[in-house]
């Protein structure tokens, strides 16, 4: 089993763009993606509901060493050992089908085999969400994404999924090995407690680089730069309902 | 990975040489029931901004892709047709999509882009299979511009649930330039009648064994119009207490205006309403002619789902409420009591 997880600026902080317009203000609070806290508190259950049938849980992030923190956040909430793919500060987000591709190295190494990758189905920041897809295409295993819920069979190697979807949810059968990408609705995260965040730092974390497992990071796309949306300016207020009524007819708005 | 990448270049050394000419871009169009998705519509019209031929990608069972072909073939900007029939295909399987996809993307292809909206099964199919073809993929993408001479395409998206928009390029070196689009960015392309495409019928690739088993699709049945496509959306908050009150005092509001239902995240976590209402970063994004948002406090993940909206109504009880902020007409009020008001004025 292998959660992934990234490290994103936490949801509740304001967003500024950088004067140069290259990107946001990242000088502030940052934490685990919160797709990616689903992914690992589903491995964790998995095993809560299997046991000795999930040998191993370990999570792996690609990222500058602050990233270790979100590793460490992992550990404490049940993963056994972490893998780093440590790329230094300064450089570029690498962009998803090269974390798809770094991923698949990992995996590869694995001498027992992977049987189960769970991701976040988008990071927050860059609302992309291709990793999952990318990944099980780069593998050719089968994909099952904004998954709301998980059932694994574990004597007919197969996982039952249930999917959001536009207008509704799909339920699907998957054969293992799988990839799967959380939806927000799938399982609601753990805090790590006292005691496991002090068991979290004996756990072992392995470090490799980009070059150790053979895979270029460099960005293929170029973001020729970011910038503020128009401000949406509100603020216009009625007393009362008629007033809003009449504010809604200038506007066309009737009832039908 | 070497191979592959020597492929890649030798792909994009010839596409440099046969190029400046037109893009040619393959728009994967989705249905249910013979009916085109409108996302999907807004792609095509997206596709035909790059500049150059347009091809319609019809792929399903015999039961649905006749009454497709019918319209796809006379949407405006559509060049071509392409379609591929077979019972494996009635459900929009990734594992079972992706080999015909690549196939029709392989080497003496003529297709520079593949477009699509980003519907849940686009977004599903489209990433699997760029990665299979060892291209990036853009996800979501608000405006384009293609530089036929550099060949080129620069693409607007929003990023940090839409407080930041990216200007990203993707440039000749990446020789398929996958996107999917937001619908509300682009109008939906209508049906004419002086087109008709040419059309052409792609044996389907059968899948023997595939991995993944469809089992049932559950679509929450409504009455009122789809949240996705609706003009008018009239959507509730924590406020609403619980779901027979959320149904008992919007419901009422929503049919007297004709207008969908949606939900902000809070609503839909304490089991008011189906998942699938969701309006916000992580939910359904919408721009309607008009969002009514009652009792929703107006977190930045909302916003991210309906800021684009022509005229956005607030009622809520709290003045400080951030939903006063992008608001263009706020009451503040019971919405227990401004509701059924409001109900009333507006049938009189």
């Amino acid at each position: 089993m292998r959660p992934s997880a990234a490290r994103a600026v936490d949801f509740a902080v304001k967003i500024r763009v950088n004067p140069q317009q290259t990107g946001i203000d990242t000088n502030v609070k940052h934490s685990m993606n919160p797709f990616d806290e689903i992914a690992v508190e589903e491995a964790v259950r998995l095993r809560e509901r299997l046991k000795t049938e999930v040998k191993s849980i370990q999570a792996v992030t690609i990222g500058s060493p602050k990233s270790i923190d979100t590793l460490r956040t992992a550990l404490a909430m049940g993963a056994d050992s972490a893998i780093h793919v440590e790329i230094p500060e300064s450089d570029p987000a690498p962009e998803p089908l090269a974390v798809a591709k770094t991923l698949k190295a990992i995996i590869e190494k694995q001498k027992e085999g992977i049987d189960i990758v769970i991701l976040g189905k988008q990071a927050i920041d860059d609302d992309l969400g291709l990793t999952g897809q990318m990944l099980a295409g780069l593998l050719n295993w089968p994909q099952a994404t904004f998954a709301s819920k998980v059932e694994v069979d574990v004597a007919k190697r197969e996982v039952v999924v249930v999917r959001e979807i536009d207008g509704g949810g799909e339920e699907i059968r998957c054969k293992l090995p799988l990839v799967i990408t959380t939806d927000l609705r799938l399982n609601v995260p753990r805090y790590a407690t006292l005691p496991n965040i002090m068991k979290a730092k004996k756990k072992p974390v392995t470090k490799y680089s980009a070059a150790d497992l053979g895979v270029d990071l460099t960005p293929q796309l170029e973001t020729l730069k970011v910038t503020e949306p128009p401000t949406r300016v509100g603020g216009g207020k009625v007393e009362s309902v008629d007033e809003l009524v009449a504010k809604l007819k200038e506007a066309g708005i009737t009832a039908v | 990975m070497l191979r592959t990448r020597a492929i890649l270049s030798s792909r994009a050394l010839s596409r440099l040489y046969a190029t400046a000419t037109s893009p040619h871009a393959l728009v994967f169009l989705e249905h249910r029931q013979g009916i085109i998705d409108s996302a999907s519509l807004s792609a095509v019209t997206a596709a035909g901004q790059l500049g150059g031929e347009v091809t319609a990608l019809v792929v399903g069972s015999s039961d649905h892709v006749p009454t497709v072909l019918n319209t796809a073939k006379k949407l405006k900007g559509v060049t071509s047709v392409l379609h591929s029939t077979s019972s494996q295909y009635a459900e929009s399987l990734p594992e079972v999509l992706s080999p015909l996809l690549e196939k029709l993307l392989s080497d003496s292809s003529p297709y520079t882009h593949v477009v699509s909206a980003t519907s849940s099964s686009a977004k599903s199919i489209l990433p699997r299979v760029a990665a299979r073809l060892d291209v990036p993929a853009v996800s979501d993408v608000t405006s384009l511009e293609h530089d036929a001479s550099s060949s080129s395409t620069t693409f607007t998206r929003l990023i940090y649930a839409g407080n930041a928009i990216a200007t990203v390029r993707s440039p000749s070196s990446v020789p398929i330039k996958f996107f999917t689009v937001r619908a509300t960015a682009f109008s939906a392309a209508p049906a004419v009648e002086d087109v008709d495409a040419e059309m052409k019928a792609v044996d389907p690739v059968q899948v023997t064994d595939p991995p993944t088993e469809h089992l049932k699709t559950t679509i929450t049945k409504s009455d009122r119009p789809d949240l996705g496509v609706a003009s008018r959306i009239v959507s509730g908050g924590r406020a609403l207490k619980n779901a027979d009150t959320f149904a008992s005092t919007l419901y009422p509001l929503a049919d007297t205006l004709g207008a969908a239902v949606g939900a902000s995240r809070a609503a839909v976590d304490a089991g008011y309403v189906d998942n699938s209402l969701q309006v916000g970063q992580t939910g359904k994004v919408v721009a309607p002619e008009l969002y009514m948002a009652v009792g929703i406090s107006g977190a930045i993940q909302h916003l991210a789902g309906m800021k684009d909206s022509k005229l956005i109504v607030a009622i809520n009880k709290d003045p400080d409420a951030p939903i006063f902020q992008v608001a263009d007409v706020g009451l503040v009020a019971d919405l227990f009591e401004a509701v059924p008001e409001l109900v009333e004025k507006l049938k009189q």
